[in-house]
């Protein structure tokens, strides 16, 4: 069995594609995530943006951009596809669920530490200096106060 | 008041010289704080998690003129939240939102 992940696709078309070929690509993702059995749970169009350097003859492209839940067999076919598309000047897949579940964590993290220090009356927040400073640097801390 | 411990710290450990300015710092106090700020890391400080790669205008403060990607003894940025702007930093490279390298 395949498992679900998530993905995040970048693709940047030649800024010539026409508004019908950018639905035609989108379209024909959309078949190849239908066919894997996967799912698009977001699409984004950033339109014509300048490109930071130039692409061949190119000097601006069309960010098109999805959120894809699939197998990496299907993001295997997907990169495939876009490879040999001559209109694609540049395309990205990133899998996105294990960064998602990191940032998840650390958020948690941080909020149950918040809420152990307001249980023993102190602030919320951490004083920002010993936090940083760690045990190197204690002794230059007194220094300073005094 | 938070300038400057990391400097310090390895004043320490390069022993003889920095042994001297230790000892003036002391009287000193707040003096040292007008030579040198304290660098925070941008991230941790903000409490930003997630560096994305799509994100131009967080990553633009790191990647100066040149294109080159500013090195955290500069921008104080911590390790870990380096290590995560670095990869950002290619990905957007990879999709020409940010330049390789700029003239």
């Amino acid at each position: 069995m395949n498992t679900t992940r998530k993905y995040e696709l970048v693709y940047v078309l030649a800024p010539e594609v026409s508004e019908e070929g950018v639905t035609e690509l989108h379209a024909q993702i959309e078949a190849t995530v239908a066919r894997f059995e996967g799912q698009i749970e977001k699409s984004e169009n950033w339109g014509r943006r300048r490109l930071a350097y130039e692409i061949g003859p190119h000097k601006e492209g069309i960010y098109l951009l999805e959120f894809i839940n699939g197998s990496g067999e299907l993001m295997k076919e997907i990169d495939r596809r876009l490879r040999v598309n001559e209109q694609v000047l540049r395309h990205l897949v990133v899998r996105v669920d294990e960064e998602l579940r990191a940032v998840e964590r650390a958020r948690s993290r941080r909020q149950a530490d918040a809420q152990r220090r307001v249980a023993r009356g102190l602030p919320a927040e951490p004083p920002p200096a010993r936090r940083e400073a760690g045990e190197l640097d204690q002794d230059t801390d007194e220094g300073e106060e005094a | 008041m938070a300038d400057e411990q990391r400097r310090s710290g390895q004043g320490g450990r390069s022993g003889r010289g920095g042994g001297g300015r230790a000892g003036a710092e002391r009287g000193t106090g707040q003096r040292r704080s007008l030579f040198r700020r304290r660098k925070l890391c941008k991230f941790c400080v903000e409490k930003i998690d997630h560096i994305d790669y799509k994100d131009v205008r967080m990553l633009t403060p790191f990647v100066p003129d040149r294109g080159k990607i500013l090195p955290r003894r500069i921008s104080g940025v911590c390790a870990a939240h380096q290590r995560r702007l670095q990869t950002a930093i290619k990905r957007a490279r990879q999709l020409a939102l940010i330049p390789y390298v700029a003239d």
